[in-house]
């Protein structure tokens, strides 16, 4: 597109050839951004069409639910929105606390289709919105990508981004999640702020901050991009690449987004009071002393500007250092510094186990292990060294942003496995723009190697400029040509342009020395192909096998065919339908939300995990003998305890699996629970080996009830073993529902006694004598912890 | 030990039927009855009366008509009442339906209600004819114990009367209950009354005047599950692209003695036949042949216990809800399916079209309290009009599909206490132009040209200030 201009001065003919080429690259390039766009949604639609059009996991219910209320009522009430079925009795102010940008997108594509008469569901709207905006996330990929490195390491980009598996794990059909937009808005927000870099217009630094206002909207690692840029900033300013394009790229940004991000209810006065947000500030300080010194040395002479340069360093200092003093004892002023747990652990890994078991326990908040490297983003990881060198030559402020991107985002996936999610895209745009270069690379040694075309591509490269002429590979070809017509401006080199025609001509001759063996740029090249045959094989695997499956429901497959396993929802469905409306249901925080969602019923604890007492008193109760934990549930007016149990079937994630994290994060209030009483030597144990303590808690009860008449031995097949305590009754608790595989159990607190002295005595002198049996549960009643 | 149930029940009738054998005779009946015999069938939670009379005439005038009486606290629970007349010799017998609607008399002694049976043929003086009768009652088995526990067995009471209601003399009559076991806890005893195995026979009973009453109280056992839809939305539409869109949406209810106490898996599925014997755990549904896109699921998602059978006369879809009923125990879940539209569409003589499809539940042995069906014709037909072979309440809506402009017109019939018996067709007729299937069609066509031309039109167009 932009080579009418680099050929202006070529013969008419060659003119309009190289027009039509061209019009015919930006054709082809439309269609390949088009299928990377179909790919991008359809490689996520195994979910749907292996299992069905659901909502997975946990967060993406309560999201659902969201939505759902915002369909229904409309966007006043949702920001309005208090929310009682949750946390308890405290509830929870739904409008205020959550980052809206995702609800707000699916809605307002729910409302476009209704109003068009096209009658969807909100649940299949939320289901296609993260495969829709994948394919956003694609594109902007390719633009961002194109505004560092041309369009043929832009479609390479978009192609690898499209079927990343790190992406695909959290953005199959069904994954509703906040993450799903996000993602496209943060590479979005990024391609703005190297295309306002590029070309240093005010109109993109508007749309720039919208974007960004659009990214705090729907996530919280709006962090991440108000950190980046002002270090790319920094790094511009320090490398002595300083420019109007930066000010104009980077102070709009700060202004209008932080303007924008305080108007968003979660994120409010914090866009200007906590640390994450500092940098921003500092930078733009900084921006504007650069900028003023820069204008000063234009206006001064070297001699007066030296005296001046004394003069304000000497006065600047002193009140720098008297800001950052105040600032500095502000900051230290608040016990985490100003930062927020999340964040926190992220610059100190060790941080949120030493202090938060609740952001510990969760498992995507773990550092990744190496193989998970390669499982999600699979060969991107050998590419991404490559990629870096490419950006390094030349490297222009583009380039040094995509390293910069890259660099902190390793760093940021090594310490939070689902941070990966932020590097994945950094990976697909250097892995593209390696694959472009070395596909450049090898095509063009062949080209200058092919005695036919050399000749022919020597006349096109010393009468064209540098546009390239005949290559093999069409994509290469748009690519390049898009390549080098944007390399130029970016080099800022108006003086340049006057020496080209020379200098391309000298440029062909070096190219053409530098090109590499016929037979090996062949092999390399269908090595090439072969890896990104291998990528695509992975992909696909992944987002099939791997990353499709909704949790809800799983599946096994036997001898004997597809064995489903639906009980997470034939118990919410139960528990919507047989109990009252009002009934409070206790249960540990994982299955908060899809209790509220799927069952409509009130819990004490969900996932939104904001009150770390709260969720310590389900813990104590679950960890608590049966007596103690009923009096904690019946204070709370619980009505139903729901425990998931995986040892019939082998469901390995159930409640005894996450029992500890409920001992941790109890004790963690409760002094009395103590992590040593449930231990044997330091082990977790559940079999004849176990503690007493263990044995006699109600997690232990509730999830052992009655299980020896399944088999006689009471094998438990996740922690394969035979369990500790097999014939017991429970006092406080009464067995109303099981589903069919076991993995759901829920029990109803028994109402209060009567307080009829000589009654009680009585029905526990009968019971005594009664039978064995009946005297092991008398003995349970008591209990010495209380 | 069936004296206090005898007592109780014949109080609470004693003046009722006392009241009925000094009640007048009245003039306008001619008629007698001179043999009746009714089975009663209580297998199931619907109840199943087959009544066969032998109606003569004794009086001067032919007549045409024969009246059913029925005490009022049945008459709520009253499905449906089907009349079939024998005809022909001995080999050659036809039934032939014959015409039931309800009436209202003005001297019916305490609030009795009547049916007429309009016969086909008067009957003249002296001549005799034999009529079949059935009806339903649907909620008539009481539980009792009205609570029960998993492993108990589900008990039920029936009233009935051992004599036939009837405005008519009746000269000799049999009444046969039949339980679904052997199992009777207890039965009101009116000699001449006996047991064999798992029937319970009144009678005979000779010359009974009218309106002859003599309360029953029959206990037994029934473990029979009692699936009862509370409400059931069933939507048709119709795409004249060729399908026919059934969704039905279902609110099912186990009707039965509720269950009381823990439910424990264990024993559930380690004794199957003790323990929740009147459980529901599946039903049956028969749906049209040629049926395709079956799908069952709920408001969180496809529920996989479902299988289907096509054969070329019939389709079998048979649904497990996500956990067994117990009585007391709701779910709710949508069934929907699509048919070829040829099979049901049709275009009667005067240019019209009509949908013909069945009315009911397909749901078998099921209980349907509140039945609305809803035929979502297309976009731009008029004057819809619905032919049932039973009262029904009739509105209309309108409904918005796909890219519609105007909408479409929805005729909803409402039908309150069904049951699988009444699954007759129903007919809704409607004028429709085939121009009005294209008028979606090209209205995107239309969309995607104006908005490829502006497109166009944008990329020549310089809106640049400054050139």
């Amino acid at each position: 597109m932009a080579a009418p201009e680099s050929s202006a001065a070529a013969v008419p003919t060659l003119y309009t050839n190289n027009a039509l080429r061209n019009a015919f690259g930006g054709v082809l390039a439309f269609f390949i951004l088009l299928l990377i766009g179909v790919m991008a949604f359809s490689i996520r639609l195994f979910s749907v069409i292996k299992y069905e059009s659901v909502i997975h996991e946990f967060d993406p219910y309560f999201n659902y639910r969201v939505t759902q209320f915002l369909a229904k009522n409309g966007i006043y009430e949702f920001w309005n929105w208090f929310d009682d079925r949750t946390w308890y009795p405290l509830g929870r102010v739904i409008g205020g606390t959550v980052y809206p940008g995702l609800t707000l997108t699916a809605g307002t594509i729910w409302w476009l289709l209704n109003s068009l008469n096209i009658p969807l569901s909100v649940e299949t709207v939320c289901v296609f919105t993260a495969p829709i905006f994948s394919a956003f996330a694609s594109w902007a990929t390719y633009l961002l990508t194109k505004e560092v490195k041309g369009t043929g390491a832009g479609l390479t980009a978009a192609a690898l981004l499209a079927m990343v598996p790190s992406y695909i794990s959290r953005s199959v059909a069904g994954s509703y999640d906040n993450e799903a937009v996000a993602i496209f808005a943060l590479i979005f927000t990024f391609y703005l702020y190297i295309k306002t870099l590029n070309t240093g217009s005010l109109f993109y630094a508007t749309l720039n901050s919208i974007a960004y206002f659009y990214m705090v909207c729907s996530w919280g690692g709006y962090t991440f991009i108000i950190n980046l840029i002002p270090m790319h900033v920094l790094l511009c300013i320090v490398t002595g690449r300083f420019s109007s394009r930066l000010y104009i790229a980077y102070a709009p940004l700060v202004v209008l987004g932080t303007l924008l991000a305080a108007l968003v209810p979660v994120v409010g006065f914090n866009a200007v009071m906590t640390s994450e947000h500092f940098a921003s500030f500092l930078v733009f300080i900084i921006l504007h002393v650069v900028a003023f010194v820069y204008y000063i040395k234009g206006i001064l002479t070297p001699k007066m500007f030296k005296v001046a340069v004394t003069l304000v360093v000497s006065v600047g200092l002193a009140v720098c250092c008297a800001v950052i003093a105040v600032l500095v004892a502000l900051v230290a002023s608040s016990p985490t510094k100003g930062w927020s747990g999340r964040s926190l652990s992220l610059l100190d890994p060790t941080y949120a186990s030493k202090y938060i078991p609740i952001i510990a326990s969760v498992s995507e908040h773990q550092p990744p292990t190496w193989p998970s490297y390669f499982m999600d983003i699979n060969v991107l990881a050998f590419l991404v060294p490559a990629g870096i060198i490419a950006c390094f030559s030349p490297l222009s402020d583009a380039s040094s942003f995509v390293v910069l991107y890259i660099a902190t985002s390793v760093y940021f996936s090594g310490v939070m496995v689902r941070l990966m999610l932020v590097f994945a895209p950094a990976a697909c745009i250097t892995s593209g723009i390696a694959l472009s270069q070395a596909f450049d690379v090898f095509t063009r040694s062949i080209k200058f190697q092919l005695p036919g075309i050399a000749s022919k591509a020597e006349v096109d490269a010393a009468e064209t400029s540098s546009s390239t002429a005949e290559a093999q590979n069409d994509v290469v070809k748009a690519e390049k040509s898009e390549e080098t017509s944007k390399n130029r401006p970016s080099k800022k080199s108006k003086k340049k342009e006057k020496e080209e025609k020379p200098l391309t001509k000298a440029k062909a001759e070096k190219k053409r020395l530098l090109a590499l063996p016929l037979d090996s740029s062949v092999i390399s090249l269908l090595l090439l192909i072969l890896l990104g045959a291998l990528y695509v094989v992975h992909c696909v695997w992944a987002a099939a096998e791997a990353y499709s499956a909704p949790s809800i429901v799983l599946t096994s497959r036997s001898h004997d065919g597809l064995h489903v396993f639906d009980d997470f929802r034939e118990a919410y469905a139960w528990l919507r339908h047989n109990t009252d409306v009002d009934d409070k249901v206790a249960s540990w925080w994982d299955y908060g939300y899809q209790t509220t969602a799927m069952a409509n019923r009130t819990v004490i604890v969900d996932n939104n995990t904001w009150n770390n007492t709260h969720i310590a008193t389900v813990g104590t109760a679950m960890s608590s003998p049966e007596k103690a934990a009923w009096e904690i549930f019946h204070s709370l007016d619980v009505k139903y305890v729901l425990v998931v149990f995986g040892g019939l079937v082998g469901y390995p994630s159930d409640d005894i699996n996450k029992f500890l994290w409920m001992v941790r994060i109890g004790g963690g209030v409760f002094p009395h629970i103590k992590e040593p009483d449930y231990l044997r030597d330091g082990q977790y144990r559940i079999d004849s080996q176990a503690t007493p303590t263990m044995l006699n808690c109600l997690m232990y009860k509730l999830s052992y009830y009655r299980f020896v008449e399944t088999d006689g031995k009471a094998f438990d097949r996740v922690r394969q073993t035979e369990i500790g305590k097999k014939y017991f009754k429970l006092t406080h608790f009464e067995e109303v529902f099981t589903t069919h595989h076991w993995m759901v159990r829920i029990y109803k607190l028994k109402p209060p006694k009567n307080r009829i002295r000589g009654k009680t005595k009585k029905s526990k002198s009968k019971t005594s004598t009664t039978s064995s049996r009946a005297k092991r549960s008398g003995t349970g009643k008591k209990n010495p912890w209380h | 030990m069936e004296a206090p149930i005898r007592a109780t029940g014949i109080l609470g009738f004693t003046l009722f039927s006392l009241l009925f054998f000094v009640c007048r005779s009245s003039p306008l009946h001619n008629l007698f009855i001179s043999n009746a015999e009714r089975r009663i069938d209580v297998t199931s939670h619907i109840v199943k009366v087959y009544l066969t009379l032998k109606v003569e005439n004794a009086g001067t005038t032919p007549t045409s008509e024969v009246l059913l009486a029925f005490p009022p606290t049945q008459v709520d629970h009253l499905a449906t009442v089907e009349a079939l007349v024998t005809k022909g010799k001995r080999k050659k017998t036809t039934l032939v339906r014959l015409d039931v609607k309800p009436t209202e008399l003005p001297d019916a002694p305490n609030g009795a209600k009547y049916f007429t049976i309009y016969l086909a043929n008067p009957l003249n003086s002296g001549e005799s004819t034999t009529l079949e009768v059935l009806y339903l009652f649907t909620h008539s088995l009481e539980p009792f114990p009205a609570e029960i526990g998993q492993s108990e067995s589900q008990l039920v009471h029936y009233r009935d009367s051992a004599l036939i209601l009837s405005p008519y003399h009746i000269k000799q009559q049999t009444t046969f209950i039949k339980t679904p076991s052997t199992k009777v806890e207890s039965f009101t005893r009116v000699e001449p009354t006996n047991r064999a195995g798992t029937e319970i026979k009144y009678g005979p009973y000779e010359d009974r005047p009218p309106y002859s009453f003599s309360p029953i109280l029959v206990h037994f056992e029934n473990n029979s599950p009692f699936p009862v839809v509370e409400e059931l939305v069933r939507e048709v539409e119709i795409s004249h692209w060729g399908n026919l869109q059934v969704t039905e949406q279902y609110t099912l209810v186990h009707g039965g003695a509720r269950h009381k106490g823990v439910f424990s898996r264990v024993d559930y599925q380690s004794r199957p036949t003790l323990s929740g014997a009147s459980s529901l755990q599946h039903l049956l549904a028969r749906l049209p042949p040629r049926v395709h896109s079956v799908y069952y699921r709920d408001e969180i998602g496809n529920i996989s216990s479902s299988h289907l059978r096509t054969d070329s006369r019939k389709s079998e879809l048979e649904i497990e809800p996500r956990y067994p009923l117990f009585g007391g125990w709701k779910a709710t879940f949508v069934i929907g399916y699509g048919l070829p539209l040829q099979d049901f569409l049709f275009e009667s003589s005067d240019d019209r079209r009509y949908l013909n499809f069945t009315f009911g539940c397909p749901l078998l042995e099921t209980v349907v309290d509140k039945l609305t069906v809803k035929v979502v014709l297309p976009e731009g037909s008029k004057d819809p009009s619905a032919v049932v072979p039973f009262p029904v309440d009739q509105h209309l809506e309108t409904k918005y599909s796909y890219l519609d402009v105007v909408g479409r017109t929805v005729v909803v019939m409402e039908k309150k206490n069904l049951v699988p018996v009444q699954n007759s067709h129903f007919q809704v007729y409607y004028t429709f132009k085939p121009i009005f299937m294209l008028a979606e069609p090209l209205m995107l066509a239309s969309a995607f040209f104006l908005f490829f031309v502006a497109c166009v039109a944008y990329l020549h167009i310089d809106l640049s200030i400054r050139k």
